[in-house]
Parts: structure tokens; C-alpha cells; sequence
């Protein structure tokens, strides 16, 4: 029989990453996330993991790198000013193509903000936050159960296309808890990195043969001694400034998603067949936003949820389809508006779109979304 | 017979972007020669660094190298050494990575006592930037950023290691090969946290601005400034003043260094859990 | 929606509640029901007011913050004038007279003296919230007292297990008498 939990969202994102196969953490205090650390520290050591409290989130960041380039599968956790932090390394991570996962439970900011209470206002840093062009993956459950196999998800995803991947939740759900059955391993797959099958005088670290995007990797201490470098290099990994080089292994980092979005997409549609109005909301957001849908349909106002767990890239093309023809689109969200800025983009030009905007620590209430949507429904 | 460097190298990417004459070249020398003697295979080493002139080395060298962040290369070569704490993590750095920006996670490695040995090129200078001021720029000296001279003070970045806990400590300069082989050597061998300095020319960015803008000349000067550490017992402060001490500043086999600490740890937490089910 | 039913447990200081919260949540889970608990931090300082809600329903549970409160306990007057709001109209209220006396014109109120009962019963008081847990469950049903002493059973730190079923059965014959009463 499978295992009937109570954690907090902390708990859960522990526990998965090391049923994901993660073996090194590297953390740094900070609320709301703190407790993923603890809970690591405890477990990690019991399955030969390592965990280490750095002295900050940036070497927290590094230490992730350099184990995953070791070859261990590597997580880090943090929040607010700690995320800010760690973006320097999000963006070498990138670069070198470490896999690895990093946890945001979000709070409110901007700078030491609210501590305790949450947010949906890195939702635009997790995706530009490192400078530079770069592709980055980012995954928003909200549910507890879902966040077990988003996470788990996110390691494969990460080890399958070599990059950081971000994984955004938020103080509610780090904190929250919510009974479930901890799924069991043939419920999900783990992917494990693909090794090269070059010898060591054949191999170059960043080159991929024809048709394939993802360099298969070689860890260190394997007799490979390759070079990786945060410099823009060329596939043998040595900087270069040619500019046809950099561009090339530049674009073909970003088509590493771009043309995998059928295995990277992943969102929630309820009660959109015959919506007219169209409610966009993420994360724990989402849940009250469902609220909202199910309340106002007891009136007879048709209106859908669109919930994307996969945040980066933004399902663009679903959200176009789902746009057209409705009378209005509400996009719901813990931040002064950030997700709509995708669906202005993205959406037709005559669509009505419209925030339900909520910062200062305090959910988004579904009575407040019910509200808007009586407004243009 | 002249020792042959080539085997270490990654002649392909040779010439090297240094200036003809730099000290970097010297430490690096002193370096391979220090690790050929412990005769490690090169598969089983990991160069680590982070931005500057000095942190290009790993480029040059046949081996695992990373070339990370400024300032934050030990941060990744302790992620590398938890992973393989069997194999040997070396980092290298200049005196701006790894005591200004770096100065953090160099004290706290240094605290920790983690098998790595650490290299810092000193040349009192930011060399790739330009020539502004570092943390080791003496007092009076002029930089891109302190053209009336440097009014900020120094640290000595021995003492700095001795005091955050490392347990080998030593000082060599450039115009003493042999002797800075010894104490890389040496460092190499201990089982600890390990910092080497070297003091080393940058006659391009510091030695110009302060009237030594040859190679020779400004190694001259470092010699100088650098006594011995028998000589320096006999001089009292005032001659000693502005000089610095070259030697193994320290040495302690005694603490426990962090790898092992972290494998009793789980074998005892392993112990301790046999029977035990995950929390629920 | 309909079948949503909220508890928020609140007192001053001390992880009693949260406990008590935990084992409520497990409980329903155990019925089938579904059940979410959700803290909310204040800036907390130790010893200050703190609460638990617990939400549990026959549906999977979307907004997982209260909405309106079927149940709120409070054992401190500072917890019930904090935490005292957004309960819905007919709230059932449970408090210990001997620490909250004003409570602010509310219909519903049993008045139940947890931590003298605890105190007489068990000689220690570390057992007070799951007194008051087992007197919320007689007082709103909301899971079976078979299934509350089950999960107690299983759930309460070991060693304390007889003790905590105990504090329930104090609980239990306490809200019942309360409940004879009106
Ligand atoms: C975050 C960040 N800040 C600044 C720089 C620019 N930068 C590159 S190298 C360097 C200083 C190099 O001096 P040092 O570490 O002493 O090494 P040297 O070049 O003298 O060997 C600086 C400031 C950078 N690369 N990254
Ligand atoms: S600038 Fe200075 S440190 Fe850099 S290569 Fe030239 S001499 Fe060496």
C-alpha cells in the first residue's frame, strides 16, 4: 500500500527530489523555503547524499554546478532576495549546460519584502532574471501531490536537456500541507543524463550530431578532461568570439525547448469547452481561480480555467487558440501583473484582456475573481 | 634534463593571452611541476577558477578544468570535492577574485577545511580589467582606479587564511621557483584546506603605473619586499614594515577536514536510521 | 464548496494546535475526505497568538485558505481577538472560559474549561489542545470520534499515546455535557 502523508509543500519538494535521484543539496537559509534545507540535511545524509549549508545562495548555486558536473543530480531551494542571488549562477548553469534544479518559494518583494507571506512576483525573473539571451524551463504545481512529480519532473527535464530548471511555488504552498498518497515509482519515470559513447580523443563536450540539440554529457574524473566555461565557447568548450560559433551554440541551446515543447508543455484546462470567459491562473492562484469558475457557473456565466504548470516556456500557442473569440480574459495573479504581459503578447489584438492583481502578502480570494469576472461576463 | 611541461598542456591552445613575462606563467610552471611530482593521473584532477588573468590557466591545462564566476570558484570546487572526495580539486585565482569578491567563500573554505588546495596569484592589481586597485594593492601605489594612489589598506592574505582556519598556509613569490614548487607540493600533499600565495608580477598593470614597468625589474622588487621567515624573526616591526614573509606560514594536521567529517556523518546516521522508516 | 467545512484552532504560543490541526487532517483523510491545513504566519514572536485552520472536504480542496469558519477554538483572549474573523454567521465557538471572556456579542459559544479539565484529568497540560480537539469533534461531528481516536492512536508522539486518547475521552464527555446543557 502506498504511503499516506501529511507534509507541508517544503516537505514534499524534499522528499521528491530525493525520489528523483537527488544527491547534493546546496542551500542557504531563508523563508519561506528554509525547511526543504532541513529537511535535506536530515535525509540526505541517510541515502549517501550530500547536503552542505554554504555561506550564501550564490555559492549554494556554485556548489550545485560543480556537483552536477561530478555527475551528481543537484537542487537548491530558496526565496525572495536569495533567488535575486542566485541568478548569476542560473545563468553559468545555462552556459556550461549543468543540470540542476532550483526551488522558489516565493514571498512578497521586491528586497527583504514580506518574509512570511507569499507571492507570484518572480514569475518574470525566473524566466529573465540571469542577464543575457538564454532558455530556461520553469514549472508551477498547485497541488502537493503534483508538486511531488513536478519536481521529479524537473530533474528529468533538466538531465534530459541539460539546463537549470526553476521550479516556482509559492509561501502558501511551501507551507501548507495537504493529505495525499505519495505516488509510487512506476507512477512516474526517471530520466538519467545520456553519457557520451565517444572516446575520450573524440569527444567534444558542447558538440551534438545531426538532428539532435542536447550534447550527451561526460562528468568529470572520467577521463574525459574536457573544459567548461562560462565564456561563450565552441563545441569543443574553449572560448571563442567568432560570432557564427556563438550564435549557432546560442540558438541551438534555445531550440533545446523550443522544438521539445510537446514533452516540456504541460497545463490544466477546466471547463473551457464552451467558455466565454477565459480565466488564466498559476500556482496556488490557480486553486482559488477554480473556486471562482465553479461559483460563477452555478449563475450561468460560462466561464474556463487555463492553468499552465509549465510556466517557461509560456504555453503561447494554447493560450492564442483559447483567447480567440472570448469575450473577455482574466489573468489572476500575486504580482502587479506579469503572466498578462504573456497574454497581451500573445493574444489577438481585439480580445479584451484583464488583470486580478494582488499583492501584500494576502491570496487572491476566490470571491475577488468571482467578482471580476461578473464584471465582464 | 629540462622537465618537459607538454604532457600537461593543451598545446592546442597555445600561445597563451598572457603578456610575454607575466608572473601567472611562473606560478603555473611551478604548479605542474609540483603535481607531477605527487604523480597524480591528470584524469583525477580538477582545475578550478574563476575570471581574471590568472583564472585562464585552466584553459592550458589537460585536465578537468571548470572556469567559473568571478570570485566564486570555490564555491563549485567544493560541489565537485563532495562528489569525488577521492579525487583532487585545485583552485586558482588572482588576488581580486579570490579576496575581493571571492573574500567570502574563501574564508568560509578556509573554515571549513576542505581538501582543496587554493593558489592565489597576488600581483596587488586587477590585471585583466585594467589595473584598478585590489585588496592587496599597498597602500600609496597607483591603479586605474586610485590615480592619486591607493588610500585603502591591505590585507595579508596568509594571515587572513590562518585566521579563517585553513591548516596549510604558505607564502612564495616568483622569482623563487623551485621554492613555491615546494610549498604547492606541499600544499598538494596536505590533507586540508591548503592556500598558497604567490607573489607575482604584473609589470603590464601594476608595474607601469608604479614606475616598474619591466618584468625584471618589478620581480626584483617583490624579492625586495619578501624576507624569509628566519630573517623575519630577527627584524622588529619597523623593519619590517611592508614586507612580507615567505615560507609554510602554518601548518596543522590535527583538524578534521570537512569530507571525512561528512562521511562519518552519514555512516552514523546510517547507523542510527538502520531500522527506522522514512518520516512520515 | 457546499460540503467545505473550516476549523481554525488558535492560542498563544506553543505547538499544541498544530498538533491538534495534523491529527483533524489525517483524520478526515482517513474517512476519505479530503483535508488541507494551512498556516498563516504573522509576524510571530514566541509565545504570541498563533492559529491553524484546517479545511476539509468530500471534494478535492482548491483554495486552500479559509473562506468562512464553520469552528473556531480559541484559548486565549489575545488569540480570539487576532484570529476571531472572517467566521461564518453560526460558527460554532469553543472556548475556555477561564481565559476568554469577551467574546464579542457571538452566538454559538461553548464555553468548556479545557485547561482546568486537562489539568484535573491528565496532571499536565500539554494535553490541552487534543482535549479541545476531542470536544470540537463532539461538538461539530465533522469526523467520527471512532475515527479521531484511531488516528490519535496512530499519529501522537510515541509514548503519549494513552495520555492523548485520554485527553480526547475528557474532550469528548466535556462537549457532550456542554451540548446537554443548551
Ligand atoms: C561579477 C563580476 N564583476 C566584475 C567582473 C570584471 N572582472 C573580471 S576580472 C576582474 C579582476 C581580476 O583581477 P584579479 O582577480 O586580481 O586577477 P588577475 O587578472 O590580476 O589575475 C574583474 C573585476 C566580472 N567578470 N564579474
Ligand atoms: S595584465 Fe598583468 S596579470 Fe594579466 S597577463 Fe598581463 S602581466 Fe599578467
Amino acid at each position: 500500500m502506498s504511503q499516506v502523508v501529511f507534509w507541508t509543500g517544503n516537505e514534499v519538494t524534499a522528499e521528491a527530489g530525493i525520489a528523483a535521484g537527488c544527491r547534493f543539496f546546496g542551500g542557504y537559509p531563508i523563508t519561506p523555503s528554509s525547511e526543504i534545507a532541513a529537511v535535506m540535511a536530515k535525509r540526505l545524509p541517510m541515502e549517501n547524499g550530500i547536503f552542505i549549508q554554504m555561506e550564501d545562495e550564490i555559492a549554494a548555486m556554485g556548489a550545485c554546478i560543480g556537483a552536477a558536473m561530478a555527475g551528481a543530480k543537484s537542487m537548491t531551494a530558496t526565496s525572495g532576495p536569495g533567488f535575486s542571488l542566485k541568478q548569476e549562477h542560473i545563468g553559468f548553469a545555462c552556459m556550461v549546460e549543468a543540470p540542476c534544479v532550483i526551488v522558489n518559494v516565493q514571498r512578497g518583494g521586491p528586497s527583504t519584502g514580506l518574509p512570511t507571506h507569499p507571492a507570484q512576483s518572480d514569475l518574470m525573473q525566473a524566466r529573465w532574471g540571469t542577464h543575457g539571451d538564454h532558455a530556461i524551463i520553469a514549472l508551477a504545481p498547485a497541488y502537493l501531490r503534483e508538486l511531488y512529480l513536478e519536481i521529479i519532473r524537473a530533474f528529468n527535464l533538466s538531465e534530459k536537456f541539460r539546463l537549470p530548471v526553476i521550479v516556482l511555488i509559492d509561501e502558501i504552498l511551501g507551507h501548507m500541507s495537504e493529505c495525499f498518497e505519495v505516488p509510487e515509482p512506476h507512477e512516474y519515470t526517471i530520466f538519467n543524463r545520456v553519457k557520451t559513447d565517444k572516446s575520450p580523443e573524440e569527444y567534444n563536450p558542447y558538440e551534438v550530431s545531426d538532428g539532435e540539440l542536447v550534447p550527451p554529457m561526460a562528468n568529470y574524473f572520467e577521463g574525459y578532461r574536457f573544459h567548461a566555461t562560462g565564456l561563450n565557447h565552441d563545441k569543443t568548450g574553449f572560448p571563442t568570439t567568432d560570432q557564427v560559433l556563438c550564435q549557432t551554440d546560442e540558438v541551438r541551446k534555445h531550440e533545446k525547448i523550443a522544438q521539445n515543447r510537446a514533452e516540456i508543455d504541460s497545463w490544466e484546462e477546466i471547463m473551457l469547452d464552451d467558455a466565454e470567459v477565459l480565466v488564466i491562473a498559476f500556482g496556488s492562484t490557480a486553486r482559488g481561480a477554480q473556486t471562482a469558475v465553479e461559483e460563477v457557473r452555478k449563475d450561468g456565466i460560462r466561464a474556463g480555467l487555463f492553468r499552465p504548470i509549465t510556466v517557461w516556456p509560456f504555453p503561447e500557442e494554447r493560450v492564442r487558440e483559447l483567447a480567440q473569440g472570448k469575450k473577455a480574459v482574466i489573468v489572476a495573479e500575486m504580482n502587479l501583473g506579469q503572466m498578462i504581459l504573456e497574454v497581451e503578447r500573445v493574444a489577438h489584438s481585439d480580445v479584451k484582456i484583464v488583470g486580478c492583481q494582488k499583492i501584500g502578502g494576502i491570496p487572491i480570494e476566490p470571491y475577488e475573481i468571482v467578482a471580476k469576472i461578473r464584471e465582464v461576463g | 634534463m629540462a622537465f618537459d611541461y607538454t604532457p600537461y598542456l593543451r598545446m592546442s591552445k597555445m600561445p597563451h593571452l598572457w603578456c610575454p613575462g607575466c608572473g601567472i606563467g611562473i606560478v603555473v610552471k611551478s604548479m605542474i611541476r609540483a603535481i607531477d611530482r605527487m604523480g597524480w593521473d591528470k584524469n583525477d584532477i580538477a582545475v578550478v577558477s574563476g575570471i581574471g588573468c590568472t583564472s585562464r590557466a585552466p584553459g592550458y591545462l589537460d585536465m578537468n578544468t571548470l572556469h567559473t564566476t568571478h570570485g566564486r570558484s570555490i564555491s563549485f570546487a567544493t560541489g565537485i570535492k563532495l562528489v569525488r572526495p577521492e579525487k583532487h580539486v585545485i583552485v586558482i585565482a588572482g588576488d581580486g577574485d579570490m579576496t575581493a569578491i571571492g573574500g567570502n567563500h574563501f574564508i568560509h573554505a578556509c573554515r571549513r577545511n576542505i581538501d582543496i588546495t587554493c593558489i592565489i596569484v597576488n600581483n596587488n592589481i586587477y590585471g585583466m580589467t585594467g589595473g584598478q586597485y585590489s585588496p592587496t594593492t599597498p597602500r600609496g601605489a597607483k591603479a586605474a582606479t586610485a590615480p592619486w594612489g591607493n588610500m585603502d589598506a591591505s590585507f595579508n592574505l596568509t594571515d587572513l587564511a590562518i585566521g579563517a582556519g585553513a591548516t596549510y598556509v604558505a607564502r612564495g613569490q616568483v622569482g623563487n621557483g623551485t621554492q613555491m614548487e615546494r610549498f604547492i607540493r606541499d600544499g598538494l600533499s596536505h590533507h586540508g584546506f591548503s592556500v598558497i600565495e604567490t607573489l607575482a608580477n604584473c609589470h603590464t598593470q601594476y608595474g607601469r603605473r608604479n614606475k616598474l614597468p619591466d618584468p625584471m625589474q618589478l620581480i626584483k622588487d617583490i624579492q625586495e619586499h619578501s624576507v624569509s621567515k628566519s630573517k623575519a624573526e630577527k627584524m622588529n616591526p619597523e623593519e619590517m614594515e611592508g614586507k612580507l614573509i615567505i615560507g609554510e606560514l602554518y601548518k596543522n594536521t590535527q583538524r578534521p577536514e570537512f569530507c571525512d567529517e561528512y562521511e562519518k556523518l552519514c555512516q552514523r546516521v546510517q547507523e542510527l536510521t538502520k531500522k527506522v522508516e522514512a518520516p512520515v | 464548496m457546499a460540503d467545505r467545512f473550516e476549523a481554525r484552532f488558535s492560542a498563544v504560543g506553543g505547538q499544541g494546535v498544530i498538533l491538534a490541526g495534523d491529527l483533524l487532517a489525517r483524520a478526515a483523510y482517513e474517512e476519505g475526505k479530503f483535508s488541507v491545513q494551512s498556516p498563516t504566519y504573522t509576524a510571530q514572536v514566541r509565545g504570541g497568538p498563533t492559529k491553524i485552520d484546517v479545511i476539509i472536504s468530500e471534494e478535492k480542496i482548491l483554495y486552500p485558505r479559509t473562506m468562512a469558519i464553520d469552528f473556531f477554538l480559541s484559548l486565549a483572549q489575545r488569540s480570539f481577538d487576532s484570529f476571531g474573523v472572517g467566521l461564518k454567521p453560526g460558527c460554532t465557538i469553543l472556548v475556555d472560559p477561564n481565559l476568554v471572556h469577551d467574546c464579542k456579542g457571538h452566538k454559538n459559544v461553548y464555553r468548556i474549561p479545557v485547561i482546568d479539565l486537562t489539568h484535573t484529568g491528565l496532571g499536565r497540560i500539554v494535553y490541552t489542545s487534543v482535549v479541545a480537539l476531542g470536544a470540537m469533534v463532539e461538538l461539530t461531528h465533522v469526523v467520527k470520534n471512532e475515527t479521531i481516536q484511531k488516528i490519535v492512536e496512530k499519529h501522537a508522539p510515541k509514548g503519549t499515546e494513552k495520555q492523548n486518547l485520554k485527553a480526547l475521552d475528557i474532550g469528548f464527555s466535556a462537549a457532550a455535557a456542554a451540548k446537554a446543557d443548551e
